[in-house]
């Protein structure tokens, strides 16, 4: 289950599938992305109002349910929760903040640069220094303490929530909103598109797929295995853009994507920092749900109220670049990460009233 | 043997928490970890570090057995 040949075919295999849903429909270097289509469902839900980002992405819907059905199975579903879930909901919405500066989730970024946007090649160096930056702080004992094990119904609340989603996207009622036009109205069919969630969540969870944890095992351990699930979805996403002649090369006019390096940088550095703290990247965080990490829940729901609260509050960037509301929220991201971090490092805080709690911890 | 509990932690906590004791208790280290993922993180550290694991299957727990 821990071979570096498994998550290097899941990799491939969510590479490969991502170009499909391209070509089935979706937009264009978005077969896949946490952060955008949180966002769509989000608007789908009318959180907010945005109306070329509204509706309700079946993939998510699969990945949950893929996990779900899969940790099921191989027992390794467990209803956990209570570490830190409010500072948990906070990161969840910096999170959303940050990837919606960049313009996608890191998965996005991947398949961003998978399709010839160099522009991701910024997000990258961002993220990349966010995780060093979470990693001095784990050094330092960073924890967001334990979870523990709480009523097995609590964990089945979220699948069944996702499952409640799929009927009212099939039942499309009237108080669901759908884009008429721009991305949220590009997709591929539901079946399709629920079907590569159910087999991309399936092989995330049996092969712990982490977009944040490769560069942080690899800084923390010199451990490569979750890394070459990110070289490999990297490597078939560009093989199957350029079988399908999608593949451009450049920063200009790259799909639902900006060429302002410094916020591309920024944006994804918060991504990258929070992914660290929050113990695994926004795929991980919505595979963990569904194999009933309630902590987890916790962070997604952050993510969905961090999308609306970026398009309410025009934080969000569009083609056209990033806000000057943006770049405020990015600072005060920035803010909270140092806050967060700081105060729950160990070695850091070593006089703080929770000393005896920190040492139990540790021990 | 020193023995931690790595129960309900976060990734890489487990892992993290392995290495730094196994820096003050050379010799090995007992580890109860309470689901496959640090289970399956801690074996491959202790393993790129040069120690045997073997893995003990309590209630709701594994018990890693980590020696030079």
């Amino acid at each position: 289950m821990n071979g570096k040949k498994e998550i290097i075919i899941a990799g491939g295999a969510v590479g490969i599938i991502s170009v499909l849903l391209v070509y089935f429909g979706n937009p264009a270097n978005m077969g896949f992305c946490i952060a955008c289509f949180l966002r769509d469902i989000a608007g789908g839900i009318g959180l907010h109002r945005a109306d070329v980002v509204q509706y309700i992405r079946p993939e998510i819907i699969g990945l949950v349910l893929g996990a779900f059905f899969i940790s099921l199975k191989n027992k390794e579903f467990q209803t956990k929760g209570g570490s830190s879930p409010f500072t948990r909901f906070i990161l969840g919405i910096a999170v959303m903040i940050g990837a919606l500066i960049f313009l996608g989730c890191p998965l996005r970024m991947v398949l961003r640069l998978g399709g010839g946007d160099l522009n991701a090649l910024f997000g990258i160096a961002g993220f990349v220094a966010g995780i060093y930056v979470g990693v001095i702080f784990l050094n330092k004992g960073f924890s967001l303490k334990r979870s523990y094990n709480i009523t097995k119904i609590e964990g089945y609340i979220f699948p069944a929530v996702n499952a409640g989603a799929l009927i009212l996207l099939i039942a499309a009622p009237a108080f669901i909103f759908f884009s008429e036009k721009g991305p949220g109205s590009m997709h591929a069919p539901i079946v399709i598109s629920l079907a590569a969630g159910l087999i991309v969540g399936a092989l995330a969870q049996k092969t712990r797929l982490c977009m944040v944890g490769g560069t942080r095992d690899m800084i923390l351990f010199k451990d490569m295995y979750l890394l070459s699930g990110f070289i490999a979805i990297l490597v078939f996403s560009f093989i199957g853009n350029f079988a399908f002649g999608f593949f451009k090369l450049g920063f200009a006019e790259q799909p639902i994507a900006h060429t302002d390096s410094l916020w591309n940088f920024l944006g994804m550095a918060v991504v990258g920092w929070g992914s660290v703290l929050l113990g695994g990247c926004p795929l991980r965080q919505l595979i963990l749900s569904g194999e009933g990490n309630t902590d987890s829940v916790i962070t997604v729901t952050g993510m969905l109220v961090g999308a609306a609260i970026s398009h309410n509050f025009g934080l969000a960037s569009s083609a056209a670049g990033v806000t000057s509301n943006g770049k405020v929220a990015v600072f005060i991201c920035f803010v909270f990460l140092g806050i967060v971090s700081y105060w729950n490092s160990e070695s850091l805080i070593k006089k703080s009233s929770s000393e005896g709690l920190s040492k139990a911890d540790a021990e | 043997m020193k023995i931690i509990d790595t129960c309900g932690m976060s990734c890489p906590q487990p892992v993290l928490m392995t290495k730094k004791s196994l820096e003050e208790n050379p010799e090995g280290l007992d580890i109860i970890v309470d689901n496959n993922t640090a289970k399956g993180n801690v074996e491959r550290f202790l393993k790129s570090a040069g120690y045997t694991a073997s893995i003990t299957e309590k209630v709701d727990t594994f018990l890693i057995e980590a020696r030079k």
